[in-house]
């Protein structure tokens, strides 16, 4: 039961042969009785999520035909839900309780989807294991002593054991796309601006994109319906007549240019097994009638670089908020001001946070702004030209979404090393491009991910394009054996 | 670029992040290592080239200066830390 996808149950739901109660209730259990297992959730809303069901089951009586409603879904920890704690994996806001709703949340719920809980995450979305969050590492459904990858690592597991059949996840350097490859499922981010910012709790607000992960592309098609459009509470929403992303799934890939990136290829780091897998899919687009044909992203060595700039300078502003005065945590019996701070964010704040919120205020500190944040845009302008150069020859670019399988708990120590898993991930987010990730294949039982990347406002493509290779293989449709 | 414990601590202060030398000698080793990866940069072909501050070169939307939000200030100290009389407390700041 559980294996059907978030489209197959939204025709259920309609043609009235489920209630959403009866499914919502069969995700409910499976999560109590499985979840243990993977630690995918933060809080779980069982009583309100009956009661939306119970709501959204008058709708359908009604007649109604909204494409998500009585669909349950989990969301990612980092969007602010009215009256249910919002933690984004940190001890900062493990007392947080949002007193109001992200725009993804109020769009979603107002389409009708059952909210289960609230996934795990690296902490404040800082992290590309899940191994940073306050509540515990999530562990991956296809082997539970390997990461599941982050930062939206509870979104994936959860999808990925059909703990629930779609989650949202957001995406600062890959946190959609790299757990989206190392649990088997499908996750997309979008253009930069889709998808508001209002009430998801910022890391790199320049980077930071919300987007769908579930299943299979048509599932993520019906989620960014629900969860694109203009909002004005978000100063880089962007303003676009709304559009239906699955409007493109049956686009046939005749006459379809693919270009591949040699740099995504050639670069040391590339498991030869996951090129394997990576080549093998490139044949059944080819036979569907796509053209491949070669292309240069010059600077695309300089993203990882440039990120870890960008990100932390932006991450030692956004974060500058938490300060123990109107929410969140606060240490105990303060000296004075400067004790309250400092110790509240000390105390509040992980390892792994700490470390990004120091890079970012050195980079930005007096005298070192040109030397490191200046350069780092500029850069990112150039790795941006590179994109703009090859999409004028292809339509989409196709390249491993990580360079290897899913690691071991606690076998990337140091942070340099965790930073280079997201090598090939990294590059759309400074350019600001659409991009997904889609299982291709397996090697010794876990799973590997297929990274599309497009141009800009093209997901329906790229969606189109993926929703081709699904209906050719079966990658997307495999569950690990103990969550059959 | 390396950095030391004592520029740790500096740097931690300008953060306002609590930290002692222990603390600040388990960073060290690791700020180090990111202050090197990211010298990378040095070797960018950059001349000329304009900062890119949003992917889209968008400019900042402006709308009239009117109140579009309700006063929710009950709510919003109902979650914080320590307040009174509808202002938030801290620790004394002026003797």
């Amino acid at each position: 039961m559980a294996q059907e996808t978030l489209s197959g149950w939204v025709r259920k739901l309609q043609a009235r042969e489920v209630s959403s109660r009866e499914l919502t209730q069969l995700y409910l259990d499976r999560i109590e009785r499985l979840d243990p297992q993977l630690n995918s959730f933060i809080t779980v809303t069982a009583e309100q999520a009956l009661a939306q069901a119970d709501a959204a089951d008058a709708r359908l009586a009604k007649g109604e035909q909204s494409p998500l409603l009585g669909v349950p879904i989990a969301q990612k920890d980092i969007f602010c839900t009215e009256g249910v704690r919002t933690s984004c994996g940190s001890r900062m806001l493990d007392p947080f309780v949002s007193p109001y709703n992200a725009t993804v949340v109020e769009r979603m719920s107002a389409d009708g989807a059952v909210m289960l809980g609230k996934t795990n995450m690296d902490e404040f979305a800082m992290g590309s294991s899940n191994e940073t969050s306050f509540f515990g590492p999530v562990r991956n459904p296809w082997d539970t002593e390997r990461v599941p990858g982050g930062s939206s690592g509870g979104s994936a597991a959860a999808v990925g054991a059909r703990l629930v059949p779609g989650a949202t996840g957001t995406d600062t350097g890959g946190s959609i796309r790299q757990p989206a490859a190392f649990c088997g499922i499908t996750g997309l981010k979008p253009t930069y601006g889709r998808v508001s910012r209002y009430g998801m709790i910022a890391f790199a607000s320049s980077l930071d994109q919300g987007g769908p992960m579930a299943a299979t592309a048509e599932d993520c098609g019906l989620m960014l319906n629900s969860m694109a459009g203009f909002d004005e509470r978000d100063s880089t929403s962007v303003e676009r007549p709304a559009e239906d992303f699955t409007a493109g799934l049956n686009q046939e890939l005749k006459g379809l240019r693919i270009g591949l990136p040699t740099e995504f290829f050639g670069e040391a780091g590339l498991d030869e097994r996951v090129r394997g897998v990576i080549d093998a899919a490139i044949e059944v687009l080819k036979g569907r009638g796509a053209e491949v044909r070669e292309v240069a992203l010059p600077n695309s060595h300089l993203s990882v670089p440039a990120y870890y700039v960008v990100a932390p300078a932006e991450c030692s502003s956004n974060l500058a908020r938490f300060d123990g005065v109107r929410y969140g945590y606060r240490c105990e019996n303060p000296e004075d001001l400067m004790d309250l701070y400092t110790r509240s964010r000390g105390e509040g704040f992980g390892d792994e946070v700490k470390r990004r919120i120091m890079v970012g205020t050195y980079v930005l500190s007096a005298g070192y702004y040109d030397a490191y944040y200046l350069k780092a845009q500029k850069v990112r302008r150039i790795i941006a030209d590179d994109f703009r150069c090859a999409f004028e020859d292809v339509d989409v670019l196709l390249a491993p979404t990580t360079p290897e399988l899913p690691f071991a708990l606690g076998a990337k120590a140091d942070p340099v090393s965790m930073y280079l898993s997201d090598i090939y991930t990294i590059a759309a987010n400074l350019a600001g491009l659409p991009a997904m990730s889609l299982p291709a294949g397996e090697i010794d039982g876990l799973p590997v991910g297929l990274q599309l990347i497009g141009n800009y406002f093209d997901e329906a493509r790229l969606l189109g394009v993926a929703h081709q290779y699904q209906q050719e293989t079966d990658w997307h449709a495999r569950v690990p054996a103990a969550f059959a | 670029m390396s950095v030391d414990t004592s520029e740790v601590r500096r740097i931690a202060h300008l953060s306002r992040l609590a930290m002692n030398d222990d603390q600040a000698r388990d960073f060290a080793g690791g700020l180090s290592d990111i202050f090197a990866f990211v010298e990378q940069l040095d070797g960018a072909a950059i001349d000329g080239v304009e900062p890119m501050a949003h992917p889209l070169d968008a400019e900042q939307r402006l709308r009239p200066d009117a109140v579009t939000e309700s006063d929710r200030r009950e709510t919003f100290q109902a979650i914080a830390p320590a307040v009174e009389g509808g202002l938030y407390l801290v620790p004394r700041v002026i003797e």
